[in-house]
């Protein structure tokens, strides 16, 4: 009988243990793939400069693309507020494990349409997957210019009309030119950051960068036309980390 | 007495040596561990060191020292002379961004670049021409991290025939090559004027109808490999993507109609009355 009873003690004490490591296990997969998150507003102080209107004469296509929404340069695009569009926000330091190497699966699209580039400015991850589609009846050529040094190769593919998507990545960090030889106006960003979670403001200036597992990070902005700042941040367990960033006018 | 003037000129030759010390460590020659190189043509295998004489003798003055393409000469060179250090090369066999063949780099040397100042240098021999390819390979570091891309694959010449030339024209069309070569062939097409290498400098599209030799070489095969691989580091792209093979034979016989000099394509262009595109037409369907 007390020997029954030892019995049962043990097969519960070892139950609750395998339980109690299980939850311990799990519960730090799951914080590390998608609990933390990073928050934050992008502001720009003073008044945004004049963003010029594209002359698009050379290419009819184009210009009547944009019969009745005349298209601007975008360098600094302004929202309410003083919201900054189009900034990216990545974590430079702090990154450790999964969350660094991790790339993710999402393949993200570089539009040609309009005769501008869609989005303006694309984020990626190091070996991230992109595709460069064209959505215009008119032929551009898609040549980004990263510097070779860094590993990232330039190319230069032509997308006439109807043309199949072009499926890329990119090997190394770097804040890549992509232009169009053909629409000389046509300029747009491809910044590859290293570690997966990243993010570009939206027209408020409002960002989430998600997946962040807690920890203590270094966060950059970077803006095309402003250049990089970067911030301390926190995240812990259910409670996500803030930074807010603000570019001065020049 | 002696002894202190001594001091004093030891010490004014330190100071006045300084700036030359951090001139030094500002071009840094720091290639000499890529000094094994090698190049393969065919049975013939370069060395890079065995061209250093050849390069200091005939190249150094455009390409520089360093090979970044800014030697003595460089204000007076247009098109300006590559970078080697980036590795980016115009006349590749191989795919839009990836290291051309060696024999790619070894024909450039013997063919020279016309309305450039790189000249023919069919004064080498082929063993020298091979140790310059290995030479110009040792500036950068892309040819030990990397190897030369796949070349493309350029099926046989078919017999060309006045409805290939019309398929021709419509490829260049469909792909709009008008927009920069203009529809007659003239590089006047509404791109034109505004077109910059990756270093932002002005650079012009090829001119068919002047009777100039292209850079990358003026055969038949040229011409096919020239639009499929794109000219890297100039606004050329690849239309790899967009061209079929049997369709890229097309557009090379339309292409030599639109060439000044007697040709079969020109010949069979005239009797077909073939006229140039027309801009405003909406472009040719792609061939499913």
């Amino acid at each position: 009988m007390k020997n029954q009873w030892k019995h049962a003690f043990s097969v519960i004490l070892s139950i609750v243990v395998l339980v109690y490591c299980a939850a311990l296990i799990l519960g730090r997969e799951v914080s590390a793939a998608g609990e933390g998150k990073i928050t934050g507003t992008v502001k720009l102080d003073g008044t945004a400069p004049h963003m010029k209107g594209i002359d698009m004469s050379k290419d009819p296509y184009c210009v009547k693309a944009h019969a009745s929404d005349p298209a601007h340069l975008e360098q600094v695009i302004v929202g309410a507020n003083g919201g900054l569009q189009n900034v990216v926000l990545y974590i430079s330091d702090g990154l450790t494990g999964s969350a660094l190497t991790e790339v993710p699966a999402a393949e993200p699209v570089f539009d040609q349409k309009n005769c501008v580039y869609t989005p303006h400015v694309l984020a990626l991850d190091v070996n991230q997957k992109f595709k460069v589609t064209t959505s215009d009846q008119t032929a551009h050529n898609i040549h980004p210019n990263p510097n070779p040094m860094t590993g990232n190769i330039p190319w230069n593919q032509s997308q006439p009309p109807g043309a199949p998507p072009i499926e890329k990545s990119w090997k190394a960090p770097e804040f890549i030119e992509v232009k169009c030889n053909i629409h000389p106006w046509m300029h747009g960003w491809h910044v590859v950051v290293k570690g997966g979670p990243y993010a570009t403001t939206d027209g408020s200036g409002n960002y989430t960068i998600n997946n962040v597992p807690p920890g203590n990070y270094t966060v950059t902005a970077w803006q095309e036309a402003y250049g990089t700042q970067t911030q301390k941040v926190t995240v812990a367990a259910g409670k996500p980390g803030t930074a807010d960033f603000t570019f001065k006018a020049k | 007495m002696r002894s202190s003037f001594l001091k004093w000129s030891l010490l004014v030759g330190a100071v006045a040596a300084l700036p030359l010390a951090s001139w030094a460590q500002q071009t840094p020659y720091d290639f000499e561990s890529r000094m094994g190189m090698e190049s393969h043509i065919g049975k013939i295998t370069g060395h890079a060191k065995d061209a250093k004489a050849d390069y200091r003798r005939y190249c150094v003055s455009c390409h520089g020292e360093l090979g970044d393409g800014n030697g003595e000469s460089f204000p007076w060179v247009d098109p300006k002379p590559r970078d080697f250090q980036l590795g980016v090369f115009k006349c590749r066999s191989t795919p839009t961004g990836t290291l051309p063949l060696d024999e790619d780099l070894f024909d450039t040397i013997a063919r020279g670049l016309d309305r450039s100042n790189m000249p023919q240098w069919s004064t080498f021999t082929k063993q020298e021409r091979a140790d310059l390819v290995a030479w110009v390979k040792h500036f950068s570091p892309r040819w030990v991290n990397e190897k030369p891309g796949t070349p493309i694959q350029i099926p046989p010449e078919p017999e060309v025939t006045a409805e290939r030339i019309k398929a021709g024209r419509d490829v260049f069309a469909r792909v709009q090559c008008w927009k920069c070569h203009g529809v007659e062939g003239k590089a006047n097409g509404p791109s034109a004027a505004t077109l910059t290498d990756d270093l932002g400098r002005s650079i012009a599209a090829f001119n068919f109808t002047e009777g100039a030799r292209p850079k990358c070489g003026s055969t038949d095969r040229d011409l096919y490999r020239i639009f499929m691989t794109g000219l890297d580091g100039t606004p050329m792209p690849s239309f790899a993507d967009n061209i079929k093979p049997d369709e890229a034979w097309d557009l090379v016989f339309y292409l030599k109609a639109l060439e000044p000099q007697k040709s079969k394509e020109k010949a069979l262009a005239k009797q077909l009355g073939l006229k140039p595109v027309d801009p405003n037409a909406p472009p040719p369907a792609a061939p499913q």
